[in-house]
Protein backbone atom coordinates (compact mmCIF):
# COMPACT_ATOMS: atom_id res chain seq x y z
CA UNK A 1 0.00 0.00 0.00
CA UNK A 2 1.38 3.34 -1.00
CA UNK A 3 1.85 6.08 1.56
CA UNK A 4 -1.06 8.47 2.06
CA UNK A 5 -0.36 11.78 0.42
CA UNK A 6 -1.24 14.89 2.37
CA UNK A 7 -1.20 18.46 1.28
CA UNK A 8 -2.32 21.74 2.71
CA UNK A 9 -5.63 23.26 1.72
CA UNK A 10 -6.31 26.93 1.10
CA UNK A 11 -9.63 28.09 2.45
CA UNK A 12 -11.33 31.42 2.05
CA UNK A 13 -13.12 32.55 5.19
CA UNK A 14 -15.30 35.53 4.45
CA UNK A 15 -15.85 38.21 3.31
CA UNK A 16 -19.42 37.13 3.99
CA UNK A 17 -18.73 34.70 6.81
CA UNK A 18 -21.07 35.35 9.75
CA UNK A 19 -18.32 35.25 12.37
CA UNK A 20 -16.06 37.80 10.72
CA UNK A 21 -17.97 40.75 12.20
CA UNK A 22 -18.82 42.39 8.95
CA UNK A 23 -16.71 41.95 5.88
CA UNK A 24 -13.32 40.63 6.83
CA UNK A 25 -11.74 38.08 4.53
CA UNK A 26 -9.19 35.58 5.75
CA UNK A 27 -7.24 33.41 3.34
CA UNK A 28 -6.15 30.49 5.46
CA UNK A 29 -3.77 27.70 4.66
CA UNK A 30 -4.83 24.64 6.59
CA UNK A 31 -3.06 21.43 7.35
CA UNK A 32 -6.00 19.32 8.41
CA UNK A 33 -7.51 21.44 11.15
CA UNK A 34 -4.30 23.26 12.01
CA UNK A 35 -3.90 26.79 10.70
CA UNK A 36 -0.57 27.21 8.93
CA UNK A 37 -0.94 30.78 7.78
CA UNK A 38 -3.57 33.48 7.70
CA UNK A 39 -3.66 36.49 5.40
CA UNK A 40 -6.38 39.01 6.31
CA UNK A 41 -7.82 41.17 3.55
CA UNK A 42 -9.63 44.31 4.61
CA UNK A 43 -11.03 47.35 2.88
CA UNK A 44 -14.48 46.04 1.92
CA UNK A 45 -16.07 48.68 4.13
CA UNK A 46 -13.74 51.52 3.19
CA UNK A 47 -15.92 54.56 2.58
CA UNK A 48 -13.33 57.33 2.45
CA UNK A 49 -14.68 59.10 5.52
CA UNK A 50 -11.32 60.78 6.15
CA UNK A 51 -11.30 62.24 2.65
CA UNK A 52 -14.93 63.34 2.93
CA UNK A 53 -14.23 65.00 6.28
CA UNK A 54 -11.75 67.34 4.62
CA UNK A 55 -14.59 68.80 2.53
CA UNK A 56 -16.89 69.48 5.50
CA UNK A 57 -16.95 72.22 8.09
CA UNK A 58 -15.59 71.28 11.50
CA UNK A 59 -18.94 70.65 13.15
CA UNK A 60 -20.25 68.69 10.15
CA UNK A 61 -17.56 66.06 10.63
CA UNK A 62 -19.19 64.77 13.83
CA UNK A 63 -21.85 62.64 12.09
CA UNK A 64 -19.18 61.32 9.72
CA UNK A 65 -16.77 60.10 12.38
CA UNK A 66 -19.64 58.56 14.32
CA UNK A 67 -20.18 56.22 11.39
CA UNK A 68 -16.65 54.84 11.57
CA UNK A 69 -16.90 52.57 14.57
CA UNK A 70 -20.64 52.04 14.34
CA UNK A 71 -20.91 50.13 17.62
CA UNK A 72 -19.21 52.89 19.61
CA UNK A 73 -20.38 55.99 17.77
CA UNK A 74 -19.99 58.40 20.66
CA UNK A 75 -16.50 57.23 21.43
CA UNK A 76 -15.53 58.44 17.93
CA UNK A 77 -17.24 61.79 18.27
CA UNK A 78 -15.83 62.31 21.76
CA UNK A 79 -12.25 61.79 20.58
CA UNK A 80 -12.80 64.07 17.57
CA UNK A 81 -14.44 66.78 19.67
CA UNK A 82 -11.70 66.63 22.30
CA UNK A 83 -8.98 66.98 19.67
CA UNK A 84 -10.62 69.99 18.02
CA UNK A 85 -11.32 71.57 21.41
CA UNK A 86 -7.65 71.12 22.23
CA UNK A 87 -6.76 73.14 19.13
CA UNK A 88 -9.36 75.78 19.99
CA UNK A 89 -8.20 75.88 23.59
CA UNK A 90 -11.70 75.36 24.93
CA UNK A 91 -12.40 74.25 28.47
CA UNK A 92 -15.74 72.59 29.11
CA UNK A 93 -18.00 73.37 32.09
CA UNK A 94 -18.04 70.62 34.72
CA UNK A 95 -21.58 69.57 33.87
CA UNK A 96 -20.67 68.98 30.21
CA UNK A 97 -17.68 66.88 31.26
CA UNK A 98 -19.86 64.74 33.52
CA UNK A 99 -22.50 64.23 30.84
CA UNK A 100 -19.78 63.19 28.42
CA UNK A 101 -18.38 60.70 30.92
CA UNK A 102 -21.87 59.28 31.44
CA UNK A 103 -22.45 58.97 27.70
CA UNK A 104 -19.04 57.41 27.11
CA UNK A 105 -19.64 54.78 29.77
CA UNK A 106 -23.12 53.95 28.50
CA UNK A 107 -21.59 53.65 25.04
CA UNK A 108 -18.98 51.26 26.39
CA UNK A 109 -21.68 49.09 27.92
CA UNK A 110 -23.64 49.11 24.65
CA UNK A 111 -20.59 48.09 22.66
CA UNK A 112 -19.59 45.36 25.12
CA UNK A 113 -23.14 44.02 24.99
CA UNK A 114 -22.92 43.48 21.26
CA UNK A 115 -19.49 41.96 21.77
CA UNK A 116 -20.67 39.51 24.44
CA UNK A 117 -23.69 38.58 22.34
CA UNK A 118 -21.86 37.92 19.07
CA UNK A 119 -18.87 36.30 20.75
CA UNK A 120 -21.18 33.91 22.60
CA UNK A 121 -23.16 33.24 19.46
CA UNK A 122 -20.05 32.33 17.49
CA UNK A 123 -18.85 29.96 20.15
CA UNK A 124 -22.16 28.17 20.39
CA UNK A 125 -23.90 29.98 23.25
CA UNK A 126 -26.61 31.23 20.90
CA UNK A 127 -28.92 32.59 23.57
CA UNK A 128 -26.32 35.15 24.70
CA UNK A 129 -27.23 37.38 21.78
CA UNK A 130 -30.87 37.62 22.83
CA UNK A 131 -29.98 38.48 26.42
CA UNK A 132 -27.43 41.09 25.34
CA UNK A 133 -29.50 42.78 22.65
CA UNK A 134 -32.46 43.09 25.02
CA UNK A 135 -30.33 45.24 27.36
CA UNK A 136 -28.79 47.20 24.51
CA UNK A 137 -32.26 48.16 23.37
CA UNK A 138 -32.65 50.14 26.60
CA UNK A 139 -29.42 52.02 25.89
CA UNK A 140 -30.58 52.80 22.38
CA UNK A 141 -33.78 54.14 23.91
CA UNK A 142 -31.66 56.51 26.02
CA UNK A 143 -29.91 57.66 22.82
CA UNK A 144 -33.28 58.24 21.26
CA UNK A 145 -34.35 60.25 24.26
CA UNK A 146 -31.37 62.60 24.21
CA UNK A 147 -30.99 63.09 20.47
CA UNK A 148 -33.78 61.43 18.54
CA UNK A 149 -31.29 59.04 16.98
CA UNK A 150 -30.67 55.53 18.21
CA UNK A 151 -27.32 54.58 16.67
CA UNK A 152 -25.56 57.81 15.76
CA UNK A 153 -26.91 60.51 18.07
CA UNK A 154 -24.31 63.23 17.18
CA UNK A 155 -25.08 64.55 20.64
CA UNK A 156 -21.48 65.37 21.53
CA UNK A 157 -20.47 68.48 19.63
CA UNK A 158 -17.38 70.64 19.43
CA UNK A 159 -17.89 73.11 22.25
CA UNK A 160 -20.15 70.93 24.36
CA UNK A 161 -23.36 69.13 23.59
CA UNK A 162 -26.11 69.61 21.06
CA UNK A 163 -28.69 70.73 23.59
CA UNK A 164 -29.66 70.25 27.21
CA UNK A 165 -30.73 66.90 28.60
CA UNK A 166 -34.39 66.10 28.03
CA UNK A 167 -36.96 65.72 30.77
CA UNK A 168 -37.03 62.23 32.21
CA UNK A 169 -33.39 61.55 31.41
CA UNK A 170 -32.32 60.86 34.99
CA UNK A 171 -35.23 58.52 35.59
CA UNK A 172 -34.59 56.50 32.46
CA UNK A 173 -30.83 56.14 33.05
CA UNK A 174 -31.37 55.28 36.72
CA UNK A 175 -33.85 52.62 35.72
CA UNK A 176 -31.28 51.05 33.41
CA UNK A 177 -28.43 51.27 35.94
CA UNK A 178 -30.61 49.70 38.65
CA UNK A 179 -31.54 46.75 36.54
CA UNK A 180 -28.28 46.15 34.67
CA UNK A 181 -25.93 44.68 37.38
CA UNK A 182 -28.33 41.77 37.86
CA UNK A 183 -28.25 41.22 34.11
CA UNK A 184 -24.44 41.03 34.14
CA UNK A 185 -24.82 38.29 36.76
CA UNK A 186 -27.16 36.59 34.32
CA UNK A 187 -24.58 36.80 31.50
CA UNK A 188 -21.93 35.45 33.80
CA UNK A 189 -24.25 32.66 34.87
CA UNK A 190 -24.50 31.65 31.24
CA UNK A 191 -20.81 31.80 30.38
CA UNK A 192 -18.29 32.23 33.21
CA UNK A 193 -18.58 28.74 34.64
CA UNK A 194 -19.95 27.15 31.49
CA UNK A 195 -17.75 24.12 30.89
CA UNK A 196 -18.16 24.17 27.11
CA UNK A 197 -17.34 27.88 26.95
CA UNK A 198 -14.27 27.53 29.13
CA UNK A 199 -12.90 24.63 27.12
CA UNK A 200 -13.27 26.68 23.95
CA UNK A 201 -11.57 29.73 25.39
CA UNK A 202 -9.02 28.88 28.09
CA UNK A 203 -5.47 28.85 26.79
CA UNK A 204 -6.67 29.85 23.32
CA UNK A 205 -5.28 32.83 21.43
CA UNK A 206 -2.84 34.00 24.07
CA UNK A 207 -1.65 37.60 23.66
CA UNK A 208 0.94 38.58 26.25
CA UNK A 209 1.51 42.15 27.35
CA UNK A 210 4.77 42.43 25.39
CA UNK A 211 3.14 40.99 22.28
CA UNK A 212 0.28 43.46 22.60
CA UNK A 213 2.62 46.42 23.01
CA UNK A 214 4.76 45.40 20.04
CA UNK A 215 1.68 45.25 17.81
CA UNK A 216 0.07 48.40 19.20
CA UNK A 217 -2.86 46.62 20.84
CA UNK A 218 -3.41 48.99 23.73
CA UNK A 219 -6.80 48.48 25.34
CA UNK A 220 -8.74 45.53 26.75
CA UNK A 221 -6.54 43.09 24.79
CA UNK A 222 -3.36 44.28 26.50
CA UNK A 223 -5.14 44.50 29.86
CA UNK A 224 -6.12 40.84 29.62
CA UNK A 225 -2.41 40.09 29.28
CA UNK A 226 -1.30 41.96 32.38
CA UNK A 227 -1.03 45.57 31.26
CA UNK A 228 -2.78 48.22 33.33
CA UNK A 229 -2.74 50.85 30.61
CA UNK A 230 -6.05 52.64 30.41
CA UNK A 231 -6.23 56.10 28.83
CA UNK A 232 -8.73 57.16 31.47
CA UNK A 233 -6.10 56.58 34.19
CA UNK A 234 -2.89 57.43 32.34
CA UNK A 235 -3.97 60.48 30.34
CA UNK A 236 -7.28 61.55 31.93
CA UNK A 237 -9.69 63.53 29.81
CA UNK A 238 -13.13 64.98 30.44
CA UNK A 239 -12.60 64.87 34.20
CA UNK A 240 -11.97 61.13 34.62
CA UNK A 241 -9.30 61.94 37.20
CA UNK A 242 -12.03 62.99 39.63
CA UNK A 243 -13.78 59.61 39.45
CA UNK A 244 -12.97 56.63 41.58
CA UNK A 245 -12.85 53.47 39.50
CA UNK A 246 -10.75 50.38 39.02
CA UNK A 247 -9.16 49.16 35.80
CA UNK A 248 -9.90 45.43 35.49
CA UNK A 249 -6.91 43.36 34.41
CA UNK A 250 -6.02 39.71 34.00
CA UNK A 251 -2.74 37.94 33.41
CA UNK A 252 -3.46 34.91 31.25
CA UNK A 253 -3.97 36.83 28.00
CA UNK A 254 -6.24 34.18 26.48
CA UNK A 255 -9.76 34.51 25.11
CA UNK A 256 -11.24 33.74 28.52
CA UNK A 257 -9.17 36.48 30.18
CA UNK A 258 -10.37 39.00 27.61
CA UNK A 259 -13.92 37.90 28.35
CA UNK A 260 -13.46 38.41 32.09
CA UNK A 261 -11.81 41.81 31.62
CA UNK A 262 -14.67 43.08 29.47
CA UNK A 263 -17.34 41.80 31.84
CA UNK A 264 -15.57 43.48 34.75
CA UNK A 265 -15.35 46.65 32.66
CA UNK A 266 -19.10 46.65 32.30
CA UNK A 267 -19.48 46.53 36.08
CA UNK A 268 -17.03 49.43 36.50
CA UNK A 269 -18.86 51.38 33.80
CA UNK A 270 -22.10 51.01 35.74
CA UNK A 271 -20.39 52.48 38.83
CA UNK A 272 -18.89 55.31 36.80
CA UNK A 273 -22.19 56.08 35.14
CA UNK A 274 -23.96 56.15 38.50
CA UNK A 275 -21.36 58.52 39.91
CA UNK A 276 -21.58 60.76 36.85
CA UNK A 277 -25.38 60.78 36.94
CA UNK A 278 -25.37 61.85 40.58
CA UNK A 279 -23.21 64.87 39.67
CA UNK A 280 -25.38 66.02 36.77
CA UNK A 281 -28.10 68.48 37.67
CA UNK A 282 -31.28 68.11 35.60
CA UNK A 283 -30.71 71.47 33.92
CA UNK A 284 -27.67 73.66 33.57
CA UNK A 285 -24.79 74.43 31.23
CA UNK A 286 -24.69 72.14 28.20
CA UNK A 287 -22.00 73.95 26.21
CA UNK A 288 -19.08 76.22 26.88
CA UNK A 289 -19.61 79.98 26.62
CA UNK A 290 -17.26 80.58 23.68
CA UNK A 291 -19.28 82.54 21.15
CA UNK A 292 -16.92 81.56 18.31
CA UNK A 293 -18.17 78.00 18.42
CA UNK A 294 -21.45 77.84 20.29
CA UNK A 295 -24.45 79.62 18.77
CA UNK A 296 -26.13 82.17 21.06
CA UNK A 297 -29.34 81.19 22.85
CA UNK A 298 -32.49 81.42 20.77
CA UNK A 299 -34.14 84.20 22.78
CA UNK A 300 -31.12 86.43 22.14
CA UNK A 301 -31.13 85.59 18.43
CA UNK A 302 -34.66 86.95 18.23
CA UNK A 303 -33.94 90.12 20.21
CA UNK A 304 -30.32 91.16 19.56
CA UNK A 305 -28.74 92.01 16.24
CA UNK A 306 -25.24 90.79 17.25
CA UNK A 307 -26.58 87.45 18.36
CA UNK A 308 -28.47 87.07 15.10
CA UNK A 309 -25.31 87.80 13.10
CA UNK A 310 -23.31 85.35 15.20
CA UNK A 311 -25.97 82.68 14.76
CA UNK A 312 -25.97 83.24 11.01
CA UNK A 313 -22.17 83.10 10.77
CA UNK A 314 -21.88 79.87 12.72
CA UNK A 315 -24.51 78.12 10.62
CA UNK A 316 -23.39 79.45 7.22
CA UNK A 317 -19.60 79.80 7.49
CA UNK A 318 -18.85 77.57 10.43
CA UNK A 319 -15.97 78.57 12.66
CA UNK A 320 -12.25 78.60 12.11
CA UNK A 321 -9.79 76.60 14.16
CA UNK A 322 -6.24 77.84 14.81
CA UNK A 323 -3.61 76.16 12.66
CA UNK A 324 -1.92 73.20 14.29
CA UNK A 325 -2.42 69.57 15.07
CA UNK A 326 -3.84 67.64 18.00
CA UNK A 327 -4.35 64.06 19.04
CA UNK A 328 -6.39 63.46 22.18
CA UNK A 329 -7.07 59.77 22.72
CA UNK A 330 -9.99 58.36 24.67
CA UNK A 331 -10.44 54.88 26.06
CA UNK A 332 -12.94 53.45 23.64
CA UNK A 333 -14.61 50.08 24.10
CA UNK A 334 -11.96 48.47 21.88
CA UNK A 335 -8.92 50.32 23.19
CA UNK A 336 -7.18 53.60 22.60
CA UNK A 337 -9.34 55.55 20.22
CA UNK A 338 -7.95 58.86 19.09
CA UNK A 339 -8.44 61.38 16.37
CA UNK A 340 -5.44 63.09 14.79
CA UNK A 341 -6.67 66.44 13.56
CA UNK A 342 -4.71 68.95 11.49
CA UNK A 343 -5.98 72.46 10.90
CA UNK A 344 -4.65 75.04 8.47
CA UNK A 345 -6.57 77.81 10.18
CA UNK A 346 -9.64 77.64 7.96
CA UNK A 347 -13.20 76.53 8.64
CA UNK A 348 -12.59 72.99 7.33
CA UNK A 349 -10.22 70.35 8.68
CA UNK A 350 -7.04 69.80 6.70
CA UNK A 351 -6.68 66.21 7.81
CA UNK A 352 -8.71 63.90 10.04
CA UNK A 353 -7.29 60.52 10.91
CA UNK A 354 -8.91 58.13 13.34
CA UNK A 355 -6.68 55.75 15.20
CA UNK A 356 -8.63 52.50 14.88
CA UNK A 357 -8.10 49.77 17.50
CA UNK A 358 -9.76 47.15 15.28
CA UNK A 359 -7.26 47.87 12.51
CA UNK A 360 -4.38 46.97 14.80
CA UNK A 361 -6.18 43.91 16.15
CA UNK A 362 -6.74 42.45 12.69
CA UNK A 363 -3.15 43.15 11.74
CA UNK A 364 -1.97 41.12 14.72
CA UNK A 365 -4.49 38.31 14.15
CA UNK A 366 -2.16 36.04 12.10
CA UNK A 367 0.47 36.10 14.84
CA UNK A 368 -2.13 34.91 17.34
CA UNK A 369 -3.93 32.15 15.44
CA UNK A 370 -1.09 30.55 13.48
CA UNK A 371 -0.42 27.04 14.71
CA UNK A 372 -3.83 26.83 16.38
CA UNK A 373 -7.00 25.11 15.29
CA UNK A 374 -9.38 26.55 12.73
CA UNK A 375 -12.22 26.55 15.26
CA UNK A 376 -10.12 28.76 17.52
CA UNK A 377 -9.84 31.41 14.81
CA UNK A 378 -13.51 32.19 15.34
CA UNK A 379 -13.04 32.42 19.09
CA UNK A 380 -10.04 34.74 18.72
CA UNK A 381 -11.70 37.10 16.24
CA UNK A 382 -14.68 37.32 18.55
CA UNK A 383 -12.54 38.01 21.59
CA UNK A 384 -10.57 40.83 19.96
CA UNK A 385 -13.90 42.59 19.34
CA UNK A 386 -13.13 43.93 15.89
CA UNK A 387 -15.57 46.16 14.05
CA UNK A 388 -14.92 46.41 10.34
CA UNK A 389 -16.34 49.92 10.08
CA UNK A 390 -13.68 51.00 12.55
CA UNK A 391 -11.00 49.07 10.70
CA UNK A 392 -11.74 50.26 7.16
CA UNK A 393 -13.16 53.73 7.89
CA UNK B 1 9.32 65.73 29.52
CA UNK B 2 9.50 68.58 27.05
CA UNK B 3 10.89 68.45 23.54
CA UNK B 4 14.30 69.75 24.56
CA UNK B 5 14.73 67.06 27.22
CA UNK B 6 13.82 64.36 24.68
CA UNK B 7 16.25 65.81 22.16
CA UNK B 8 19.00 66.03 24.77
CA UNK B 9 18.62 62.39 25.71
CA UNK B 10 18.28 61.27 22.08
CA UNK B 11 21.22 63.14 20.57
CA UNK B 12 23.99 60.99 22.12
CA UNK B 13 22.10 57.80 21.20
CA UNK B 14 21.66 58.68 17.54
CA UNK B 15 24.91 60.23 16.36
CA UNK B 16 24.60 62.56 13.42
CA UNK B 17 20.85 63.01 13.61
CA UNK B 18 19.31 66.46 13.57
CA UNK B 19 16.30 66.94 15.82
CA UNK B 20 14.07 69.94 15.88
CA UNK B 21 11.44 70.75 18.46
CA UNK B 22 8.07 71.63 16.96
CA UNK B 23 5.29 73.70 18.51
CA UNK B 24 2.39 71.63 19.80
CA UNK B 25 -0.74 72.03 21.87
CA UNK B 26 -1.06 68.50 23.20
CA UNK B 27 2.24 66.67 23.74
CA UNK B 28 5.90 66.71 22.79
CA UNK B 29 6.56 66.91 19.08
CA UNK B 30 9.96 66.43 17.48
CA UNK B 31 11.03 66.60 13.85
CA UNK B 32 13.59 64.03 12.79
CA UNK B 33 15.36 63.63 9.48
CA UNK B 34 14.22 60.67 7.38
CA UNK B 35 17.58 58.88 7.23
CA UNK B 36 17.80 58.73 11.04
CA UNK B 37 14.22 57.68 11.66
CA UNK B 38 14.86 53.97 12.26
CA UNK B 39 17.83 54.59 14.55
CA UNK B 40 15.75 57.14 16.47
CA UNK B 41 12.87 54.71 16.92
CA UNK B 42 15.33 52.03 18.03
CA UNK B 43 16.81 54.37 20.63
CA UNK B 44 13.38 55.50 21.79
CA UNK B 45 12.19 51.93 22.26
CA UNK B 46 15.32 50.48 23.84
CA UNK B 47 16.63 53.37 25.93
CA UNK B 48 13.68 55.67 26.57
CA UNK B 49 10.96 53.01 27.10
CA UNK B 50 8.62 53.93 24.28
CA UNK B 51 7.23 50.41 23.99
CA UNK B 52 4.36 51.06 21.64
CA UNK B 53 3.83 52.66 18.29
CA UNK B 54 0.24 53.82 18.44
CA UNK B 55 -0.20 55.40 15.07
CA UNK B 56 1.52 56.16 11.80
CA UNK B 57 -0.17 58.59 9.47
CA UNK B 58 0.66 61.37 7.06
CA UNK B 59 -0.65 64.70 5.89
CA UNK B 60 -0.32 66.27 2.48
CA UNK B 61 0.51 69.99 2.58
CA UNK B 62 0.32 70.35 -1.18
CA UNK B 63 1.69 73.71 -2.26
CA UNK B 64 4.40 73.46 0.36
CA UNK B 65 7.74 71.74 -0.19
CA UNK B 66 8.62 69.22 1.14
CA UNK B 67 5.11 68.13 0.48
CA UNK B 68 4.32 65.44 3.07
CA UNK B 69 4.72 65.01 6.76
CA UNK B 70 4.68 61.49 8.13
CA UNK B 71 3.63 61.36 11.76
CA UNK B 72 4.53 58.67 14.29
CA UNK B 73 2.72 58.62 17.62
CA UNK B 74 4.72 56.78 20.25
CA UNK B 75 3.56 55.81 23.70
CA UNK B 76 5.53 54.95 26.79
CA UNK B 77 3.26 53.16 29.23
CA UNK B 78 5.92 52.82 31.92
CA UNK B 79 6.77 56.54 31.87
CA UNK B 80 3.27 57.82 31.09
CA UNK B 81 4.58 59.73 28.10
CA UNK B 82 3.50 60.40 24.58
CA UNK B 83 5.73 61.55 21.78
CA UNK B 84 5.01 62.65 18.25
CA UNK B 85 7.81 62.11 15.75
CA UNK B 86 7.46 63.90 12.46
CA UNK B 87 9.38 63.39 9.26
CA UNK B 88 9.24 65.67 6.24
CA UNK B 89 9.04 63.79 2.96
CA UNK B 90 9.43 65.30 -0.48
CA UNK B 91 7.02 64.71 -3.35
CA UNK B 92 8.71 61.58 -4.67
CA UNK B 93 10.64 60.86 -1.49
CA UNK B 94 10.83 57.56 0.35
CA UNK B 95 11.21 56.58 3.98
CA UNK B 96 12.70 53.55 5.69
CA UNK B 97 10.23 51.24 7.37
CA UNK B 98 10.21 50.98 11.17
CA UNK B 99 8.76 47.48 11.03
CA UNK B 100 12.00 46.11 12.44
CA UNK B 101 11.52 48.13 15.62
CA UNK B 102 7.74 48.09 15.92
CA UNK B 103 6.13 45.15 14.08
CA UNK B 104 2.76 46.90 14.35
CA UNK B 105 3.95 49.54 11.88
CA UNK B 106 3.38 47.13 8.98
CA UNK B 107 -0.22 47.88 8.13
CA UNK B 108 -0.02 51.50 9.26
CA UNK B 109 2.73 52.17 6.73
CA UNK B 110 0.86 50.17 4.14
CA UNK B 111 -2.14 52.43 4.65
CA UNK B 112 0.06 55.53 4.28
CA UNK B 113 1.40 54.13 0.99
CA UNK B 114 -2.11 53.27 -0.14
CA UNK B 115 -3.51 56.69 0.69
CA UNK B 116 -0.53 58.99 -0.03
CA UNK B 117 1.86 57.00 -2.22
CA UNK B 118 4.82 57.42 0.12
CA UNK B 119 7.08 54.41 -0.41
CA UNK B 120 8.55 52.70 2.66
CA UNK B 121 11.87 51.12 1.76
CA UNK B 122 12.37 47.63 3.10
CA UNK B 123 8.70 47.07 3.86
CA UNK B 124 7.84 43.38 3.57
CA UNK B 125 4.37 43.73 2.08
CA UNK B 126 3.71 47.12 0.50
CA UNK B 127 0.43 46.36 -1.26
CA UNK B 128 -2.94 48.08 -1.41
CA UNK B 129 -4.72 47.76 1.92
CA UNK B 130 -7.96 49.70 1.95
CA UNK B 131 -8.34 50.38 -1.78
CA UNK B 132 -8.85 47.59 -4.33
CA UNK B 133 -5.68 45.95 -5.62
CA UNK B 134 -5.92 47.48 -9.09
CA UNK B 135 -6.76 51.01 -7.94
CA UNK B 136 -4.89 53.85 -9.55
CA UNK B 137 -3.82 56.90 -7.61
CA UNK B 138 -3.62 57.67 -3.92
CA UNK B 139 -6.90 59.10 -2.64
CA UNK B 140 -5.78 61.12 0.38
CA UNK B 141 -3.51 63.33 -1.72
CA UNK B 142 -4.83 66.84 -1.95
CA UNK B 143 -4.66 66.80 -5.77
CA UNK B 144 -6.77 63.67 -5.94
CA UNK B 145 -10.41 64.50 -6.82
CA UNK B 146 -13.04 64.04 -4.15
CA UNK B 147 -15.69 62.69 -6.46
CA UNK B 148 -14.83 60.72 -9.56
CA UNK B 149 -16.96 58.68 -11.89
CA UNK B 150 -15.49 55.27 -12.30
CA UNK B 151 -17.03 52.20 -13.87
CA UNK B 152 -17.71 49.43 -11.40
CA UNK B 153 -14.89 46.96 -11.56
CA UNK B 154 -15.67 43.30 -11.46
CA UNK B 155 -13.47 40.40 -12.22
CA UNK B 156 -14.25 38.66 -15.51
CA UNK B 157 -15.82 35.26 -14.97
CA UNK B 158 -13.45 32.38 -15.28
CA UNK B 159 -13.67 31.12 -18.82
CA UNK B 160 -12.93 27.45 -18.95
CA UNK B 161 -14.13 25.29 -21.78
CA UNK B 162 -15.87 22.01 -21.12
CA UNK B 163 -12.81 20.10 -22.33
CA UNK B 164 -10.44 22.00 -20.08
CA UNK B 165 -12.81 21.51 -17.17
CA UNK B 166 -12.84 17.74 -17.71
CA UNK B 167 -9.07 17.70 -18.13
CA UNK B 168 -8.67 19.58 -14.84
CA UNK B 169 -10.95 17.14 -13.07
CA UNK B 170 -8.99 14.23 -14.45
CA UNK B 171 -5.70 15.84 -13.44
CA UNK B 172 -6.93 16.42 -9.88
CA UNK B 173 -8.24 12.86 -9.65
CA UNK B 174 -4.87 11.53 -10.76
CA UNK B 175 -3.15 13.83 -8.30
CA UNK B 176 -5.28 12.63 -5.43
CA UNK B 177 -4.77 8.94 -6.12
CA UNK B 178 -1.00 9.10 -6.58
Amino acid sequence: MSEIRTETMTVNMGPQHPSTHGVLRLVMELDGEVVQSVIPTIGYLHTGIEKTAEQKKWQQVIPLVERMDYLAAQSNSLSYALSVEKLLGLEMPQRVKDIRVLIAELQRIASHLIWIGTHGLEIGAVSMLFYAVRERELLLNINELIAGFRFFPSYIRIGGLREDLPRGFHAQVTEFLDRFPAKIDEFEGLLTKNDVYRRRTEGVGVISKEHAYAWGLVGPIARAGGSDYDVRKYFPYSGYETYDFKVPTATEGDVYARYRVRVAEMRESVKLAREALSRISPTGAWACDDTRVVPPPKDKVYSEMEALIQHFLIYSQGFTVPAGEAYVPVEGPRGEHGCYVVSDGSNRPWRVKMRAPSFMAIQALPTVVQGGLIADVVAVIGSTDVVMGDCDR
Amino acid sequence: MDAQAIIDSLSPLVPGAVFEAAPSVDFTTVYVSGEHLVATCQALRDSLNFETLVEVTAADYLPRAPRYEVVYHLLSVSKRLRLRLKVRVANDGTLATVQGVYPGAGWLEREVWDMFGIVFDGHNDLRRLLMPEDWEGHPQRKDYPVQIQKAAQTYAPLEVSQEQFRANLERDRVKRTH
